[in-house]
């Protein structure tokens, strides 16, 4: 009998203590990231992998390869993900912007060499990034809870629900053989990375706490994705911010979304 | 090192000199006329000084503390991160936290700065009437690789004019992406320890040299 009750005390002890790791010690509570204990383990984590492996590689990738190859390498898997894209705005109603996104990638698929050169951008047609997280946003699904996914970095609970349709929208994943694939893979992730040397040198340079300025610029972001730039007032306020409070209150609020001619 | 602070201090102190005495003749500029002005200055002064893009600290910090530094509220930017804590800080601590703020943003700005090459600024139409006092003026860095950068400003008038108060850059308000690390050390260790905090990680920048350019 005690025997059993030292058991399931045990386990209840066991539980208190996976949700006391899960959510952390959240002394500053910030209400879009419940889970910071366990977000700020996974960005230790990738950091360390970041530090160690990635940035070095990247920095050298940026610093040895040529220019032009550089180029034709984004343009290459930027013209991938046009096609991606395209889909996800018509799913969004944006139909001309969807157009605009189809055109981009017959164009430079064609013309452009299976998407090395992008000659769509200097013919005035823009580029819009727009993912599946994106979509269920315009949709008006809530971005739900701030999560640091390992490896792949900042995200939320709906853009990491949205990321299997992403994956499966990404026309290099039917690529054969899989060597060719991986690699491919593997110079997307170093190209990418060597885009954001810049600012991720910035972001040491000026955050306090490199994890808090990353969660909550990433929030910003996206929500600002979700609004193509035009994020109302108040519903940015709201984002990712827990004590702007009453100084954001002393602004006067603007009709940002009326257009003026 | 403390050459470096000394000039920086004598820098600092001619721009809020100079900030309080220069900015009157400009006052009726419109918003975007101003920000549009500056950018255009400091991006030709970044072009046409080899220096500068090879990262001289002394030199960029001179830019940022005449160019840029007049025309920025740097009270109201650390005002609004403060939040709620503004109001239950003293005067004297009010203003040690503006001095630290300021100087962490001139160091990460002047790190930004040392960056700029190619690219092109585009500013997009206005939307506000000429009775506004607090606007937004947006504009786009259009980079030679990927897509184009969003860099809006948020302006405010006052007796001295239009000046900048928050930028946005990707997306994201500068001040509201501090709001969350000053809230929580203000309420950790006060404003005293806030202050203190800005204030080594401004040390540690000025010891440390810019990121050299790329190549």
């Amino acid at each position: 009998m005690k025997h059993t009750v030292t058991l399931s005390r045990l386990r209840a002890c066991a539980a208190a203590a996976a949700v006391l790791a899960l959510s952390g010690c959240a002394t500053t509570g910030n209400q879009q990231d419940p889970l910071e204990g366990y977000n700020r383990a996974v960005f230790s984590f990738n950091d360390a992998v970041d530090r160690t492996v990635l940035k070095p590689t990247a920095t050298a990738y940026k610093n040895v390869v040529p220019g032009f190859a550089q180029t034709g390498v984004n343009n290459f898997f930027g013209n991938l993900s046009d096609a991606w894209s395209s889909i996800n705005n018509f799913l969004q109603g944006k139909v001309e912007d969807g157009g605009t996104d189809f055109g981009r990638f017959a164009l430079n698929s064609t013309f452009g060499i299976f998407g090395l050169l992008d000659i769509a951008s200097e013919a005035g047609m823009p580029k819009h990034n727009e993912d599946f997280g994106q979509t269920l946003g315009k949709w008006g699904v809530p971005s739900g809870p701030f999560l640091m996914l390992p490896l792949l970095g900042p995200s939320t609970v709906r853009d990491t629900a949205a990321l299997p349709a992403d994956f499966a929208g990404d026309i290099w994943k039917y690529k054969d053989p899989t060597h060719v694939r991986n690699i491919g893979a593997g110079v997307r992730i170093i190209d990418k990375r060597a885009t954001l040397l810049d600012a991720s040198n910035l972001l040491e340079e000026a955050a306090l706490d490199r994890y808090e300025f990353l969660r909550d610029g990433y929030l910003q972001r996206r929500q600002s994705q979700v609004y193509d730039g035009d994020v109302p007032r108040q519903a940015n306020d709201d984002a990712g911010a827990d004590a702007a409070g009453d100084a954001n209150s002393q602004v006067v609020p603007q009709p940002v979304s009326v257009e003026k001619k | 090192m403390k050459p470096v602070m000394q000039l920086f201090a004598a820098a600092a102190a001619t721009a809020v000199f100079s900030a309080s005495v220069i900015a009157a003749p400009v006052a009726n500029e419109a918003p975007d006329a101003l920000v549009k002005r500056i950018s255009a200055d400091v991006i030709d002064s970044v072009k046409a000084d080899k220096d500068i893009q090879a990262g001289n600290r002394a030199k960029i910090m001179d830019l940022v503390n005449s160019k840029i530094l007049p025309y920025v509220d740097a009270q109201k930017m650390t005002q609004q991160a403060a939040g709620r804590h503004w109001r239950s800080a003293t005067p004297e601590q009010q203003q040690k936290l503006t001095q630290e703020f300021r100087t962490l943003l001139v160091y990460t700005y002047a790190g930004a700065l040392s960056t700029i090459k190619n690219e092109t600024v585009e500013f997009k139409p206005m939307r506000s009437s000429p009775s506004d006092t607090d606007v937004e003026v947006r504009s786009q860095v259009n980079v030679s690789r990927g897509e184009p950068i969003t860099l809006n400003y948020r302006l405010s008038k006052g007796d001295q004019g239009w000046k900048i108060y928050d930028v946005n850059v990707l997306g994201a308000w500068l001040v509201q992406t501090y709001t969350s690390t000053f809230n929580s050390e203000i309420s950790k260790n006060g404003v005293d320890g806030l202050i203190k905090r800005l204030a080594e990680r401004n040390a540690q920048l000025a010891s440390k040299p810019l990121a050299a350019p790329a190549k």
